[in-house]
């Protein structure tokens, strides 16, 4: 069994008075695809905030290669739900990757041989090696996403973040990204996790998944949590949990509450 | 040749300290004007030069240089935006509009009791749009210093610049301290406006500072080809502003010469158009 890269033991999170994340536990061991799953306002960005150390939590720890979370962690790789790009931003892809190395000094950047060779090798990994001369503005959402998690990979993190990457692709981009974050995870012995609202797209490659719903959650191995007995006992009322065709769908009971319900297609209310 | 360089333009003493002053201006706007212009401030810009204007009318109300009133009007100017502005680009503008209404109401009472209480003459053109071949000599080393110390404090900056532009929230997961970083920006940016006002006046100041960044950036894919560019394009309009200015002497019949900041901003304009639609072809192809 790989080492555990990332633990979460009883996480609060309140903001402005308001508890996000209510107990929150959970590991990620190295190399592993998990599934951040949970509909829009549950908190998934508000826990890879605070793993990001951009949310002091309540109570709780976060432990991370062994060490307790500082504010900044080189071990942790980020892909930010969005980065809205101007136009006219004079920055070609390979130089927006390797200011992933070290973007956070002071001074002018001085590129060695190891850097740029650091840069085109990560490139490579995520198939953009074709792109790293073009301005990173022009690319497409699918292009933008691979260098983001390029910008993210170069500097050799155990574990990657990435907050709704495919919430702007369409289908086929997010299934190369999701294949692509796969790979990675397998070849380059990078943990990933991924916040997405649906986990559809996710099936085939989740290790892990961690179910979030009304600030708690349930983690484990997917076959295990994707249950109709275990996300009833998280939602607090029953559901069902249907497979169709490969697809699964989690389906609560009619009349009840529906102010925690993921969206359609992974619950769908009837 | 005359035709082109009016008679004693490589002697006349006040023509190379224009030159120098505007090359050190241009300069630091540039650099500095890249910045602006990726970081979406081009608003705040223009609001400092009119700060400026306030403490370029009120240096002269208590017989301070002009240079220092224009740095200190505009550095406090960009102080009270960080401070009233909070972390987002939303509070950032809403605060920059109020600094701005305050400070074009100072200038209005400034350049009024100089109007009407001093006893140097155009002092309202002075401040406004700039006089700069009555620059005075003595200004240069203090210019170059300023400009110095914000070119110095750009290059420092400069990744942690570069990614609080792209993303906040990706710099903030770096550990960069973003808050930090957006006040010496300001405080640089204010600077460079301060230096800009002594070549094309207050009012046009925005010229400089924006004009050649936003011009190299729709032309180059590289950060450093921009930085170049949008310097050699500030120096080259600066300048040729000043040779047209000196030039014009001999084109009015009342023997007067026309304001170098005009020729700066009309240059500057035209850069600009040139390098867009440059960018654009290129783009296509």
């Amino acid at each position: 069994m790989q080492p555990e890269i990332l633990s979460v033991e009883h996480l609060t999170v309140a903001l402005r008075g308001r508890v996000i994340l209510d107990d929150v536990s959970f590991v990620i061991r190295r190399g592993e695809f998990t599934g951040l799953i949970g509909s829009n306002g549950v908190g998934k960005t508000t826990l890879l905030r605070a793993l990001l150390g951009l949310e002091s939590p309540h109570s709780g720890v976060i432990t991370i290669d062994g060490a307790p979370r500082g504010r900044s962690h080189a071990a942790i790789g980020y892909v930010p739900q969005k980065i809205a790009l101007d136009a006219d931003v004079p920055l070609r892809v390979r130089d927006f990757v390797a200011l992933g190395l070290d973007a956070e000094r002071w001074g002018l950047p001085r590129r060695t041989a190891a850097h740029r060779a650091r840069v085109r090798e990560v490139l490579e990994a995520v198939g953009a090696t074709h792109l790293a001369d073009q301005r990173l503005s022009a690319l497409s959402g699918g292009e933008q996403q691979r260098v983001f998690i390029a910008h993210a990979l170069v500097r050799r993190p155990a574990i990657l973040l990435l907050d709704e990457p495919l919430a702007n692709l369409d289908p086929r981009n997010v299934q190369e990204i999701v294949a692509l974050l796969h790979r990675l995870a397998r070849e380059h012995d990078v943990a990933i996790l991924l916040s997405a609202h649906e986990m559809n797209a996710l099936l085939p490659v989740m290790d892990r998944v961690i179910y979030l719903t009304g600030g708690h959650c349930a983690s484990g191995p997917t076959n295990e949590v994707v249950q109709t007995d275990v996300l009833s006992a998280l939602y607090g009322h029953h559901v069902d949990v249907v497979q169709v065709h490969g697809r699964v769908f989690v389906i609560a009971e009619p009349n009840e509450a529906t102010d925690n319900l993921p969206e359609h297609p992974t619950l769908t209310v009837h | 040749m005359h035709w082109l360089i009016a008679p004693g333009f490589f002697t006349s003493a006040p023509v190379h300290t224009a030159l120098v002053l505007s090359a050190i201006a241009a300069t630091v706007c540039a650099v500095v004007g890249v910045f602006t212009v990726l970081r979406g401030m081009a608003f705040a810009g223009h609001a400092l030069t009119d700060v400026a204007a306030t403490g370029g009318s009120g240096a002269v109300l208590v017989g301070a240089s002009p240079l220092t009133g224009f740095l200190t009007g505009a550095v406090a100017g960009a102080g009270a935006v960080a401070v009233a502005g909070g972390r987002d680009a939303r509070g950032r503008d809403v605060a920059t509009g109020i600094v701005l209404s305050l400070a074009t109401g100072l200038s209005a009472l400034f350049l009024y009791l100089d109007a009407t209480t001093s006893s140097a003459t155009g002092v309202t053109q002075r401040v406004l749009f700039g006089s700069l071949f009555s620059a005075d000599p003595s200004t240069v080393l203090p210019t170059l210093s300023v400009g110095l110390l914000a070119l110095v404090v750009t290059g420092l900056t400069v990744r942690p610049l570069v990614l609080t532009s792209l993303s906040v929230e990706l710099a903030r997961a770096r550990g960069i301290r973003v808050g930090l970083v957006n006040v010496v920006f300001l405080a640089t940016m204010a600077t460079a406006v301060g230096l800009s006002a002594l070549v094309s006046g207050s009012l046009l100041s925005t010229a400089l500072l924006i004009g050649p960044a936003v011009a190299a950036v729709r032309c180059t894919t590289r950060l450093s080809h921009a930085l170049v560019v949008a310097t050699a394009l500030g120096v080259g309009c600066s300048w040729l502003g000043i040779l047209l200015s000196y030039d014009s002497y001999n084109w009015m019949p009342n023997n007067q010469s026309l304001p170098v900041s005009f020729f700066v901003v009309v240059t500057v304009v035209l850069s600009y158009a040139i390098c867009t639609w440059w960018g654009t072809r290129a783009r296509r192809v």
